[in-house]
């Protein structure tokens, strides 16, 4: 088993026997599952903006090559600088030579999953910077030292005391009871960095080919702040991000929204498209958007499973996963987690590495039906499954599956075996669980089904006989 | 630094795609002709519907919105919101309906569409500014730097007040993108889509109102 394996099957293991933390989850996320069914129902015909939606990011993906040629050149129309970044350490690399250019000392960060997956502040924070989470629970994870618990909610499995312990001992703030008064501290402390900050780092939801434009959708108000106050902008953008044409957004917008937050619309939604123009008065000197690839290109060289690409990272997916909800966001190990985790992680970073991810599944398919851009999920988490041993076959599980196959295949063998295992019943009964059963990996959280005291054959048989 | 990666990620995008993959996400979609009507929440027809759907939405937002007959009226609300919230300065910019009002308050003001200390503007109990339209079908105000005095003011003081005249409703975001295009020739480098006061749920997913941005909101809208 990989070293990343045996993490997951321990942390699942102790979160799932955790009754507080399920607990926990599933409180914050019944609100959830309320007030998305109530936005759901304003739509004229939800099913049909899926179709929409999905249809406009199949349209990116598979023309990606054209639509990121002209979302470069219409940014850089207007003075963005665009980098192309193959891994994150060139993404990384760049972001901090251009700080170095600028004389950057101190960098306020807004959102980025992007930015979360390459690293991106450990490798600044490296190079002498001062970075600092300006989204209230990225704050909160960063001041304790943990990654993202959730790709939207972050701080979810932290209650209002886990918090409040965090801001007495990190930033010495008096004690506070209400989630109110902790997001007043923050907001306090956070004000002070945006205007000391020479630097604004964010991510992006969407960006537009036909206009130019970099899309960001918040709740807080942290990305606006931190895309305008700064002098210098560097935007991190995955090249999957990018969508035809404006009026697409007018449809992915909403959707977002009601399905990563269960809103009609998040707080702010901003189109960047520039570094301030002539005539602004504020808005960033300069403005860079780095384009990352980081092998989103080798899961689009899949052509079965190029549609998880189509990711606009709500979280919808992991809201409704009976996996998700027993193990929680940690134990994945993964910067996305949930289902599209565990689909897109083993493209990201290995399939041997990562292919447990997938046999954590309980293939319900409730992930690939909430999914508002149609992404094949539950398939893709079989596919994956099928792709791990087609590379690299488990040696024992094959006798052992050619063995079963020619058992089942024998009904003479099979009337013979059916009596001896009601004879050995009460042995496996005894030793359920425990070292010495040979089927323990599988006993020791499965209940065992009674052997039935007749087979279907013998009843036949016996009410044939009856009359 | 020199940026070789731009042909080897275009060269490696080219070959993944020369392997074409199943359209079956097209299938059940709308050809063109459709508008976002036929799917996202309904939107009426007549202004006065409009603007009704704007003041629900905008009560599920907790934004709150204020009627004016005219621009005189608007100017008497703004100057109770002064005198009931004890503002002693205000940030905001040159536009036609609110000029008057803004001056009338008798405030110091930070004017954010010529140069100005951020510094200054933080200080500022409210934020005045006009904006680009609104959004009946989401209660979203949409803000240009040439409609709303830049890319700050509608974000950084605590209280944002939008004058907007009722002629500036529409229905949706297509709306408002067309819009955008026709007042600016195109769409400028920053738009932003604001819909309800500042909030975050990041704490037990209860919601704050005032994570970063202005902890209210308040629309006056100017009927004639």
């Amino acid at each position: 088993m990989s070293s990343e394996s045996v993490q997951f099957h321990r942390d699942a293991d102790r979160l799932t026997h955790d009754l507080r933390h399920r607990a926990w989850i599933q409180k914050a996320l019944g609100g959830y599952y309320v007030k998305r069914d109530e936005q759901k129902a304003k739509y004229t015909d939800w099913q049909q903006a899926r179709a929409t939606a999905a249809a406009a990011k199949y349209e990116a993906v598979n023309h990606l090559d054209k639509y990121l040629v002209e979302l470069s050149d219409k940014l850089a129309a207007r003075g963005t600088k665009v980098f192309w970044a193959a891994d994150g350490a060139e993404a990384a690399e760049y972001i901090a030579s251009v700080a170095r250019d600028a004389g950057v000392k101190r960098i306020i960060k807004s959102k980025t999953m992007t930015g979360e997956e390459i690293h991106l502040p450990q490798a600044l924070e490296k190079a002498g910077l001062e970075v600092v989470e300006s989204d209230l629970g990225e704050f909160i994870v960063q001041l304790r030292g943990e990654p993202p618990y959730h790709i939207v909610f972050p701080s979810m499995h932290l209650t209002r005391g886990e918090i409040d312990e965090t801001f007495q001992k990190k930033l010495g703030s008096a004690h506070a009871d209400t989630p109110e008064e902790l997001t007043m501290i923050a907001r306090d402390v956070m004000r002070q960095k945006y205007c000391q900050a020479d630097m604004g780092i964010s991510g992006a939801n969407f960006a537009v080919a036909e206009t130019g434009h970099i899309s960001i959708t918040e709740n807080e108000g942290n990305a606006r702040l931190s895309t305008s106050l700064p002098k210098v902008l560097v935007s991190i953008v995955g090249i999957e991000k990018v969508v035809p044409k404006l009026d697409d957004l007018a449809t992915l917008l909403p959707m977002l929204a009601t399905a990563g937050a269960a809103q009609n619309m998040t707080c702010y939604n901003t189109l960047l498209g520039g570094p301030r123009q002539p005539g602004e008065t504020d808005g960033p000197l300069e403005f860079h958007v780095v384009l990352l690839d980081n092998r989103r290109t080798a899961l689009l060289a899949d052509p079965e499973q190029r549609d998880a690409l189509h990711c606009i990272r709500c979280g919808a997916c992991l809201n409704v996963c009976p996996i998700f909800k027993n193990i929680g966001g940690h134990s994945y190990g993964t910067t996305y987690q949930g289902p599209i985790g565990s689909v897109i992680t083993p493209h990201l970073r290995g399939l041997q590495s990562w292919k447990h991810l997938s046999f954590s599944s309980s293939l319900c398919g409730a992930c690939g039906e909430t999914c508002p851009v149609k992404i094949d999920l539950h398939h893709h988490l079989l596919q994956n499954r099928r792709n791990a041993i087609a590379q690299k076959p488990v040696w024992w599980e094959m006798p052992i599956f050619a063995g079963f196959a020619w058992f089942m295949r024998r009904p003479a063998l099979y009337r013979f075996a059916a009596p001896m295992l009601r004879l050995f019943e009460p042995v496996m009964r005894a030793i359920r669980g425990m070292d010495i059963d040979p089927a323990s990996m599988w006993t020791r959280t499965r209940d065992l089904p009674p052997v039935p005291q007749q087979s279907f054959k013998e009843y036949w048989r016996a009410r044939h006989a009856k009359r | 630094m020199p940026n070789d990666s731009r042909e080897k990620i275009l060269r490696r995008i080219r070959e993944a795609l020369s392997v074409k993959a199943p359209a079956r996400h097209l299938v059940g979609a709308h050809q063109s002709g459709h508008s976002p009507q036929d799917w996202l929440p309904p939107v009426p027809s007549s202004r006065a519907d409009l603007i009704a759907l704007f003041e629900k939405n905008s009560a599920d937002l907790k934004t709150e919105v204020r009627r004016c007959a005219d621009a005189a009226a608007a100017a008497t609300v703004l100057a109770s919101l002064a005198r009931d919230n004890g503002w002693k300065s205000v940030g905001s910019h040159r536009f036609s309906l609110g000029n008057d009002a803004v001056s009338a308050l008798g405030l110091p003001v930070v004017f954010t569409d010529a140069p100005y200390e951020t510094a200054s503007l933080e200080r500022c109990d409210a934020g005045i500014s006009g904006c680009e339209c609104l959004v009946a079908q989401t209660g979203g105000i949409l803000v240009t730097s040439a409609s709303a005095g830049g890319r700050v003011l509608s974000v950084l003081p605590p209280h944002h007040v939008v004058i907007a005249s009722a002629s500036q409703m529409v229905g949706d975001l297509a709306d408002a993108f067309a819009l955008l295009r026709k007042t600016e020739g195109s769409v400028p480098a920053f738009a932003s889509f604001i819909t309800g006061p500042s909030r975050t749920g990041d704490i037990e997913r209860i919601l704050v109102l005032g994570a970063h941005g202005p902890k209210r909101l308040t629309v006056l809208l100017v009927e004639s």
